[in-house]
């Protein structure tokens, strides 16, 4: 017997996805780098759940809207890039423990 | 209603226009045009000032209903643009003296507007986001601008990363609200939860998603933990302009989304702003008792500040939000005029952010150390300056409304908050003078300090035009609910798709 795909599942999928992506923020300890494709994981999860609702109802706005997502998300990975290489320039490092110059 | 008109987007298209054609003069004339690119980015906010007051201000709906202009978005605009307008004039001089005279970082302040003013018209979910994401990805290159000092490539790194999380639940509440009213029209989405008897659950959640993502952006507590850092690793003029302008944009985009189309949902939102509100007033009022940085403490004071501005949004009613909107006005004033002071803090070319080097600063620079007195009773609350008015009438509104012990608790940390604010008086006037700070004193911080100074003072005077003004722009955000409202009986087919 079938297992019928529907929305329920591509839901569940994209809360997992993005779970995943809040939690390799927080959790990783070692590189930015990941931080970075955490970031990418969370966005990709919205569009999961975006182009799942507009083919449910039909609707054409949430594809849309996934197309802008994509290109803000190459925008925002261009300049965190550029963000890390400035920081790498000055510490020599990218990792999460030396981000850390200013407590309190 | 929708019409294709482009004229109500004309301050915008003008702006962008003029920080594109700067950028090629820019990329043709290198660094050394900076100072011009910055003179004609503050005309250039000039004209799109004149050219927004030149409009005509009745509700407007363009660009299929994405983009609203209405008295609300039309003020809260006027706001910001003479936010980055003070931030361009106190850059002027900064950045040379920092050695960051790159000719983006004007450019870079207008994108930023640009993005503030379709936050604050956003009448669409995908407006709202394409706003939000233009004034982040400009602020986050503005926090790292500074790029041989690692302390401002840090602050740009954390900006970004936490910045960038709460893009990404933003992007999810909104993904959620999508899914349950079957719309990212602001219209549409009120209309839906108007007509149904409860809110569903995935709206709630969609709904508190975005309440975080933006509790980031204005840094309310339990979202603030980037601001320290970030405001005192970015360069002065930078964090000025952070504690200005960005949070006046994401609150004017707080108000309507939550007081237009969440209005249904005001029993669910008014929990997490009430909370967000109390806490961030007692966390700015604690956690800046402890701070040596001029800038950190700054930073806990606009946390603070932010909790008493939200206390106007927990009313929920147009007084709160006009509240809100004159309360955010006077404190972007003060705050200018407290950074046109900071960046004096210099002794022999290096800036100095240590609250001890104020010692005695009302014997070397008497003029910098009564500025700063004003500003600081100002702050403080004590009348009859300014800020004691903006805090009169966000606790005004919350009275009316019977929301007594938060208000009770504002007016206690805001005492507890005059205690930091009088330290640096006591400091400047009290303490044992130590070694000048340099003379130099730019004509532009000289008049946005004069500026400050005055409106401070002299509000008490003529307190009404500011009250009139922010209160019928309060009134036509919610003029727009009720029409909204109005129709919600014969439209309740638009949350069918969702419901099945």
């Amino acid at each position: 017997m079938m297992l019928e795909v529907g929305l329920t599942h591509y839901l569940v999928l994209a809360a997992l996805l993005f779970t995943v992506g809040v939690f390799g923020m927080f959790l990783n300890r070692k590189n930015v780098i990941v931080i970075l494709m955490s970031i990418e994981l969370m966005l990709l999860a919205v569009n999961i759940n975006f182009v799942a609702f507009s083919a449910y109802m039909g609707d054409l706005v949430g594809q849309v809207f996934t197309m802008f997502i994509l290109t803000v998300a190459a925008a925002e990975a261009a300049i965190g890039l550029a963000i890390l290489v400035v920081f790498f320039r000055n510490k020599g490092s990218i990792a999460v423990e030396d981000i850390s110059a200013m407590k309190g | 209603m929708v019409d294709f008109n482009l004229v109500p987007l004309l301050p915008e298209i003008f702006l962008a226009i003029t920080a594109m054609g700067l950028l090629i003069v820019g990329a043709f004339h290198g660094n050394e045009s900076t100072r011009a690119i910055c003179w004609a980015s503050a005309i250039g906010v000039v004209v799109t000032g004149f050219i927004l007051l030149g409009l005509d201000w009745n509700e407007r709906h363009v660009l299929n209903n994405m983009f609203v202009f209405d008295q609300f978005s039309g003020l809260m605009k006027v706001i910001i643009l003479l936010g980055v307008l003070a931030s361009l004039a106190l850059s002027v001089r900064y950045i040379i003296q920092e050695g960051i005279e790159r000719f983006e970082y004007p450019i870079l302040l207008l994108f930023a507007g640009i993005g503030m003013m379709i936050m604050v018209s956003a009448n669409n979910m995908l407006s709202l986001y394409m706003g939000l994401e233009l004034q982040s990805l400009s602020l986050y290159v503005l926090a790292a601008i500074h790029r041989n000092s690692s302390k401002s490539a840090e602050a740009g790194i954390k900006y970004f990363i936490l910045g960038a999380l709460s893009s990404g639940l933003l992007l999810f509440g909104i993904s959620l609200i999508y899914g349950f009213t079957g719309s990212v029209d602001f219209d549409v989405i009120g209309r839906s939860l108007m007509s149904v008897e409860t809110i569903p659950q995935g709206v709630t959640f969609g709904l508190v998603l975005i309440l975080a993502a933006l509790a980031f952006k204005i840094s309310a507590v339990p979202f603030h933990m980037w601001t320290p850092d970030v405001y005192q690793g970015a360069p002065t003029s930078v964090t000025a302009f952070f504690a200005m302008v960005p949070k006046i944009a994401a609150m004017g985009l707080l108000m309507r989304l939550l007081l237009d189309p969440f209005a249904a949902a005001f029993d669910q939102w008014m929990q997490i702003i009430y909370f967000v509100s109390l806490m961030s007033m007692i966390v700015g009022g604690f956690a800046a008792l402890v701070q040596e940085d001029i800038k950190r403490l700054l930073a806990y004071s606009s946390i603070g500040n932010m909790g008493y501005a939200l206390i106007g949004l927990v009313a929920g009613t147009a007084e709160g939000a006009g509240a809100v909107i004159l309360y955010l006005f006077i404190y972007m004033i003060m705050t200018a005029g407290t950074f046109a002071v900071v960046m004096c803090m210099r002794r022999n070319g290096m800036a100095v952010y240590k609250i001890s080097d104020l010692s005695g600063l009302s014997k070397n620079s008497p003029v910098l150390a009564y500025v700063l007195l004003v500003l600081m009773f100002s702050m403080s609350g004590i009348p009859p300056m300014a800020g004691f008015f903006g805090k009169l009438v966000v606790f005004n509104a919350a009275v009316d409304q019977g929301y007594y012990i938060l208000a009770t608790l504002g007016v206690i940390t805001s005492v507890i908050a005059a205690y930091y604010y009088l330290r640096i008086v006591k400091v400047m006037f009290f303490d044992d003078a130590v070694d000048a700070f340099d003379k130099e004193l730019p004509l532009a911080r000289r008049v946005v300090m004069l500026f400050s100074v005055v409106f401070v003072l002299c509000f008490v005077f003529k307190p009404s035009p500011f009250m009139s003004m922010s209160l019928s722009a309060a009134d036509s955000l919610f003029s727009n609910a009720a029409i909204m409202s109005a129709p919600a009986g014969d439209d309740a087919q638009s949350l069918e798709p969702a419901a099945g």
